[in-house]
């Protein structure tokens, strides 16, 4: 079967984040580029926080996932321009609230809470347990839950 | 080699080379935080932030590297030098002293940091631009937190104030050498890569000056600024306390990976 660039995305659209696993690495938006030089593939990813643990782990992933498919990839890390919350795609933001993790706002907070949608909600934590979320809770249902912060 | 203008070293080599040694030393910093902050929140806020700076710390260094042309990588110029060769602000290793101490030496740093990123991200030198635009917008999320907490704790208790302005009198001192030039911030700006640090002086003094007020903080008189660590001429005795901790396993164990 001939290899195209628009198949890695959709290969890539079935790993997951492995931090957050309901969101794939294509919905969290840091596949920047897919492309063939000479006879290797290349995938540039963007990382999310400096810092993130979970970069490493993602490179690794996507080498993985794609040598199943028979596809050997190098993986570049890009930083430029940096990687934002607006570029989580639609689907992903949904998945994100759907399993309980409030999706960014520019705002600077969350939209709604989580479980209930009450907009009556506080800031429990600037950060949380990654880089990427802060702590807030609704003080209708009294539910904790973790905001993705807007980068 | 990192640190002092030397004919025929890349300037960006000694510019990445401090911004990553400074990073690294406040992100070791604050990591001795982990599990003994005084709330959990201020737990997690300091161990992410750490994180942060680690990883700042390590794309600042592998440039810093890659642009001395000696073949070694963030984790051989972090784990692998002397306190003598370090190029940090003296005011990043000190140790943390109490929740006060480090919460307003980490404004302190943030405030200069926001402000010298968001200088470096129109640098001509496209890789300090792309690693300046990525810090900058996490050194925006710290500064308006360690901003917050200090005047929350300056214009809180009789307590909590008195430690604050104790904390303010033994950090203020360090605050001169983020706006200290030599040659070599000299021949960077004049290139277009990094703004001279003296030009910062105002917009972060006013920034500090604006933040204390609100914090009901008074800086002390200083005659004479503690400078030295990102020229390398001197640093505190504390630096070398501090690299035995972080770098006994690289040292112990050359090479190693698990």
């Amino acid at each position: 079967m001939q290899v195209t660039a628009q198949q890695i995305r959709t290969w890539l659209a079935d790993v997951p984040d492995p931090e957050i696993p309901v969101i794939s690495l294509v919905e969290l938006g840091v596949i920047r580029d897919v492309r063939q030089v000479d006879a290797q593939w290349e995938v540039d990813v963007s990382p999310t926080y400096s810092g993130c643990p979970a970069t490493s782990v993602i490179a690794q992933t996507i080498r993985e996932a794609l040598a199943e498919h028979g596809v050997s990839v190098a993986v570049n890390q890009t930083l430029s321009p940096p990687w934002t919350t607006d570029w989580i795609s639609q689907s992903g933001r949904e998945k994100l609230e759907a399993y309980g993790i409030a999706p960014p706002r520019a705002a600077g907070g969350p939209e709604r809470c989580p479980r209930c949608h009450s907009a009556d909600l506080e800031r429990l934590s600037q950060f949380g347990s990654t880089p990427c979320k802060a702590q807030w809770r609704c003080r209708t249902c009294l539910e904790p839950f973790e905001y993705f912060k807007c980068l | 080699m990192v640190g002092g203008p030397i004919a025929g070293v890349d300037p960006v080599a000694i510019l990445a080379g401090r911004m990553g040694d400074t990073a690294l030393v406040l992100g070791h910093r604050i990591s001795e935080w982990c599990g003994l902050a005084p709330a959990l929140e201020e737990d997690i806020a300091l161990a992410n932030t750490a994180l942060d700076l680690i990883g700042q710390a390590k794309l600042w260094l592998d440039l810093a590297g890659a642009r001395e042309g000696l073949g070694r990588d963030a984790d051989g110029l972090a784990y692998l030098r002397d306190a003598w060769d370090f190029r940090n602000l003296l005011l990043v290793e000190r140790p943390n002293g109490d929740f006060g101490d480090t919460i307003l030496r980490q404004a302190l740093f943030d405030g200069w940091h926001v402000q010298l990123l968001a200088g470096l991200r129109d640098s001509r030198d496209e890789q300090v631009a792309a690693i300046a635009a990525k810090a900058s917008k996490e050194a925006a999320y710290h500064w308006q937190r360690s901003r917050e907490t200090v005047i929350a704790l300056g214009d809180g208790t009789e307590e909590s104030h008195a430690r604050m302005q104790a904390a303010l009198v033994r950090a203020w001192p360090f605050v001169g050498e983020m706006f200290e030039s030599d040659e070599t911030d000299a021949a960077l700006s004049s290139a277009g890569i990094a703004p001279a640090p003296a030009t910062l002086s105002t917009s972060v003094m006013g920034a500090f000056e604006e933040m204390l007020a609100e914090a009901t903080l008074r800086a002390p008189e200083v005659s004479r600024w503690q400078t030295g660590g990102r020229s390398g001429r001197m640093h505190t005795e504390h630096l070398g306390h501090m690299l035995s901790t972080m770098q006994w396993l690289q040292r112990a164990y050359p090479g190693c990976d698990w």
